[in-house]
């Protein structure tokens, strides 16, 4: 599966969802390239565990740069199928592609009409102009 | 008495002080709306720009981590315009001071430079200053206070009814009049080699005086927050763009940076260096705070003296310390230390994650009978422990 900035959902707070490709019901999350760029200098990542539940809105791990400390949101709500551990050692991969590399958890979404909610590329791209 | 400095070329004054223009009255301005001379240089040079201190501040250009490394292994260059800078001329300048001041003033000679503390009556700091007796190019001995911008105002009141004793003593803030910029870093004397005299660039550690960045006038000193050797400059708000293009200019090829309030943080923080609302505060004292070394108690009566004399000799509750957080999540401000019977015995006042040692430091206020050298306790990141040691303060020391 190829993930295109143009094709997710994105919250907010920078996190984007990419929705299923197939009847999967598995929805891939990760953070913007305008978070990873704002956050500069990521130094950790906390993450859940496989089976833990998020809800859409709601705190499921942290990035950490030197300067600060963020919450990631989840955008949807579901049970956690996949952690993307082996991120936490090569954050680096997060600076050269936060979409196909740096994605962070896979989500069994619980309400998949949640991703009705959230931002598309236009929309996102243009709340972040505005805070750039 | 004060000893003269002989000058090879007669300098300019750094600013005529008896223009009324170049005074600053404008302490009620609204908060956030300061800007420093440089301001526009960062704003076009892309630099993220944060409220601090009631300053418009560059926070960080290419990012925090490239900004403190440049810093450690070449140079960088601060723009520190926000610090206060108070003036005081006239012979009893050095009373005046000495009776504000934790350290000795009296018997400051032209171009000594000295760390001191301003305490309140009960010895608790009300700023960490550096004060320095300088000699004009007329030959004018006068004091130099660079007072933190957060306490900007707070000084400049204090100092009112001292003023009042000190009649013949004449007072001049002279901050918005002047820019300051700091050049830090192993190449920060070879950087500065082509624009300052030599005799600038052979001060010694906190030693100063006044000389010219290519005939702009310009106080040297050899001082800085970094932990690395380098030069701090005070010029004229108008000359300011000039001289800080020519820092750039010709640094570029050592690799020099434009560093912001970010990396300046992470660097006083390796530095082991406290910063004031962090560390220091009006509820601490300076024996607490490990500033001892700060304080000359013998034969002075300055503000505070006498609780700072008990202190000296009494015990304390409390002592400033580092700390080297295991992991790689850092204890943040606020962050609650534990013993590992779990007792709170402390609190983080600053902490982060260490480019130059890639872990997490921090340092904390911990209980006396808990903070020696060695000691493990606990640290709650966030709602998680995390192990930590209390090590010696600095963290990072340059190598020599």
């Amino acid at each position: 599966m190829t993930i295109q900035p143009q094709n997710l959902k994105y919250c907010e707070s920078h996190e984007w969802v990419a929705p299923p490709a197939d009847n999967s019901g598995i929805a891939t999350v990760g953070i913007s390239a305008f978070a990873v760029a704002q956050l500069n200098d990521i130094v950790f990542m906390a993450l859940p565990t496989v089976g833990q539940s998020v809800s859409a809105g709601q705190e499921f791990g942290e990035v950490e740069s030197v300067k600060a400390v963020s919450p990631m949101y989840s955008p949807v709500s579901g049970e956690v199928v996949e952690v993307h551990s082996e991120l936490v050692d090569h954050l680096d991969r997060l600076n050269a592609d936060p979409y196909e590399q740096g994605w962070i958890i896979k989500v069994k979404m619980s309400d998949p009409s949640e991703l009705n909610r959230l931002l598309d590329y236009a929309a996102y791209e243009k709340m972040c102009a505005e805070q750039g | 008495m004060l000893v003269r400095v002989g000058y090879a070329t007669p300098t300019l004054e750094i600013w005529p002080i008896r223009d009324p223009h170049l005074q600053s009255n404008d302490l009620n301005m609204t908060e956030a709306s300061r800007k420093t001379p440089l301001h526009s240089w960062h704003v076009n040079h892309g630099a993220r720009m944060a409220s601090f201190a009631g300053y418009d501040m560059p926070i960080q250009y290419q990012g925090i981590v490239a900004e403190h490394t440049a810093t450690r292994t070449a140079a960088g260059v601060f723009d520190i315009s926000h610090m206060g800078r108070l003036r005081f001329d006239g012979s009893r300048a050095d009373q005046l001071l000495d009776h504000l001041l934790t350290r000795r003033v009296v018997d400051m000679q032209p171009g000594q430079v000295r760390y001191a503390l301003v305490c309140n009556e009960e010895g608790g700091i009300l700023d960490d200053v550096l004060v320095s007796c300088l000699e004009s190019p007329s030959s004018k001995i006068y004091f130099l206070l660079v007072v933190n911008a957060s306490n900007r105002e707070t000084i400049v009141r204090w100092l009112q009814p001292h003023l009042a004793d000190f009649p013949d003593v004449e007072f001049h803030d002279v901050t918005d009049a002047t820019a300051m910029i700091a050049v830090q870093g192993p190449k920060a004397i070879s950087v500065c080699s082509r624009l300052l005299p030599a005799s600038a660039l052979q001060l010694g550690y906190y030693r100063a005086r006044v000389t010219d960045q290519m005939s702009k006038p310009c106080i040297v000193s050899r001082t800085g927050y970094t932990g690395e050797d380098g030069l701090e400059l005070i010029v004229r708000a108008e000359d300011a763009e000039r001289v800080w293009e020519n820092i750039m200019l010709s640094g570029r090829e050592q690799g020099i940076s434009p560093v912001g309030l970010g990396a300046r943080d992470t660097l006083r923080l390796e530095a082991g260096m406290p910063l004031y609302g962090h560390e220091l505060s009006e509820h601490i004292d300076p024996y607490t705070a490990g500033l001892s070394f700060a304080c000359n108690l013998k034969d002075r009566s300055f503000i505070g003296c006498e609780v700072l004399q008990e202190k000296s000799k009494g015990s304390l509750p409390a002592r400033r310390v580092g700390l080297l957080v295991e992991g790689r999540r850092a204890a943040r401000e606020d962050s609650h230390c534990f013993d590992h019977e779990n007792r709170p015995i402390g609190t983080v006042t600053s902490g982060t994650f260490s480019p130059t040692l890639q872990r997490p430091i921090a340092m904390a206020y911990v209980n006396s009978e808990m903070a020696q050298v060695g000691q493990s306790l606990e640290v709650d990141i966030r709602g998680t422990r995390a192990n930590a040691t209390i090590v010696d303060l600095p963290f990072y020391r340059r190598p020599q």
